[in-house]
């Protein structure tokens, strides 16, 4: 695949949420806010892209038998970077989310990533696959945000849209569950409306 | 044309006339005596609340069926029933300009049809009480407005009806003495509660009216006793256990539980729903008793001052299980012994 492809197979094809349906509990849990998506997101995009190139780096000197706990040993510094880092330069965002940056270790589609991919592959490919799944999450996060913020908050990025809460149910945690599940439907929809069967890009292909 | 032939089928040969929409409509029309009396004390809001929860029922049935090229199923009575039984459990006071809360009935009207039964396969496919979701998710969204009880009155005039609280929401803010305190005595409290002049959810009320029509469900068998008696025993034995003041045991009052709330529409009519409810009568029982120790959990312990909505929705979940755990016997089977 060209790189061009990669990056579309992470954010259509292989949709880390909509798609492989991985990295749920995130995707509902700080997404009642577009601000709190978008973070997570970012975060996410960083450690999915320098844990694929560093495993890709990696991957004839890590032994088959001790693999996952290489891998997780891979992304928890990542996670740690990225976790000090927003420690130390947005402390009030920090102060909210800052339990779910330390969780980034235990996102399934980051290791997954590592596993399926950057562990078979060379640099470049893995660096794209990464920065591919890491957009798609985030995208995905955002989408998430903007309509349970909208709905149950009537505010978008913290500006009030709507003077009232027009669906309060949206940024509880039940919101989250009926956000992923209708939005997840809608790209069914359209994947079988405008690409056929197959979906977008072929469809998860592993 | 006419031949002599002889018309070969499978079993069954005798068929009753009991379709599922032959149910549906009956189970709607024993939800009219409360509904009559729904009228009578809460005066044409109540009216207006449950005739839009069931044209927005039918409705939403109709164009969801439409957009997913379905069947259209609009006559079956399902649709019906769903939209009756969840404008039963609105409070009256959502038929009001200001606060405007028209759209309310009409949202979980949609929530109830589109999302908890045809998005899960349609009739006989849900998981959950498509009426009690539809409640659950107004419950969420609107909190204030989905607590604003009007206070009964004969009359039928009132349109601005005052505001009080449910019987059970004095009891779990003010304690039993102020309850009797309100209903002046013990005596006139439980006259009250049996007949349906109190605050609460339109169809919730009237106990006896309520009962007429499980009676008349019970008699033509459309439910059994099991869901309904292992439930309100179950509820009356732990309010008799735990339902005293402070720690005291065994001081509690099992009638007032028995009567106040939704328990009596939730039992015979919501709990007893064909679909997510166990098929089996040892697990519809057990059924029942989860029923019961969950929404007396949550009166005596929870935040909300009612539990029935929760408690079937909760035991919905385990349906499932109870049913793949008590099976009912097969004959004529032979039983396999595995080492």
């Amino acid at each position: 695949m060209s790189y061009w492809q990669l990056l579309k197979n992470g954010i259509f094809g292989e949709n880390p949420v909509f798609r492989l349906a991985l990295s749920l509990c995130p995707a509902v849990a700080v997404t009642n806010s577009v601000k709190n998506g978008f973070l997570m997101g970012i975060a996410v995009l960083f450690v999915q892209t320098m844990a694929n190139v560093t495993t890709s780096l990696l991957r004839k000197f890590i032994h088959p038998k001790v693999r996952i706990p290489s891998y997780m040993f891979i992304i928890a510094t990542w996670v740690t970077v990225t976790d000090l880092v927003m420690a130390a330069y947005a402390r009030d965002v920090y102060a909210q989310m800052g339990l779910y940056i330390k969780l980034i270790v235990a996102f399934a589609i980051i290791l997954s990533r590592s596993e399926l991919f950057a562990s078979k592959n060379k640099v470049v490919p893995s660096f794209f696959d990464g920065l591919g799944m890491g957009t798609g999450f985030l995208l995905a996060l955002v989408t998430i945000g903007f309509f349970r913020e909208l709905l149950g908050r009537g505010s978008l990025w913290g500006i009030p849209i709507v003077p009232t809460k027009p669906l309060l149910i949206m940024i509880l945690p039940a919101g989250g569950f009926f956000a992923v599940g209708i939005l997840m439907g809608f790209f069914n929809w359209i994947d079988m409306k405008f690409f056929g069967d197959k979906g977008a890009s072929g469809g998860g292909g592993h | 044309m006419k031949k002599n032939t002889v018309i070969v089928s499978v079993s069954p040969h005798i068929m009753s006339e009991e379709t599922v929409s032959h149910i549906m409509w009956t189970v709607s029309l024993s939800l009219f005596p409360a509904f009559v009396m729904a009228v009578y004390f809460f005066g044409p809001r109540a009216l207006f609340v449950t005739a839009l929860c069931i044209i927005s029922s039918i409705l939403s049935e109709y164009f969801v069926q439409k957009a997913m090229k379905k069947k259209i199923t609009i006559s079956d009575g399902s649709a019906f029933l769903t939209g009756l039984l969840l404008g039963l459990n609105l409070p009256a006071s959502l038929w009001s300009l200001n606060p405007f809360t028209i759209h309310v009935p009409i949202i979980g009207s949609f929530v109830a049809i589109v999302i908890t039964k045809q998005l899960f396969g349609g009739l006989g496919y849900n998981i959950f009480n498509p009426a009690l979701i539809g409640r659950v998710f107004l419950m969420a969204s609107w909190p204030r407005a989905m607590t604003i009880w009007n206070e009964p009155t004969a009359a039928f005039v009132a349109f601005d009806a005052k505001t009080t609280a449910t019987p059970l929401g004095i009891l779990k803010e003010e304690g039993i003495g102020r309850l009797i305190e309100v209903f002046g005595d013990k005596v006139n409290l439980y006259t009250q509660l049996l007949i349906g002049h109190r605050s609460g959810s339109i169809g919730e009320t009237s106990i006896i009216a309520l009962l007429i029509g499980a009676a008349f469900l019970l008699y033509k068998r459309y439910i059994t006793w099991h869901i309904p008696a292992s439930f309100l025993g179950t509820v009356a034995v732990l309010a008799w256990i735990f339902g005293g003041k402070g720690t005291c045991l065994f001081t509690g009052d099992p009638l007032l539980h028995l009567l106040s709330g939704g328990l009596i529409l939730g039992a015979f009519f919501m709990a007893t729903d064909y679909v997510t409810c166990p098929s089996v009568k040892t697990g519809q029982i057990l059924f029942g008793i989860g029923c019961g120790a969950l929404t007396m959990l949550i009166r005596l312990k929870g935040g909300y001052p009612e539990g029935v909505m929760f408690a079937i929705l909760l035991m919905n979940c385990f349906t499932p299980l109870i049913d793949r755990t008590i099976r009912s016997k097969v004959f004529g089977a032979i039983k396999v012994k595995t080492k």
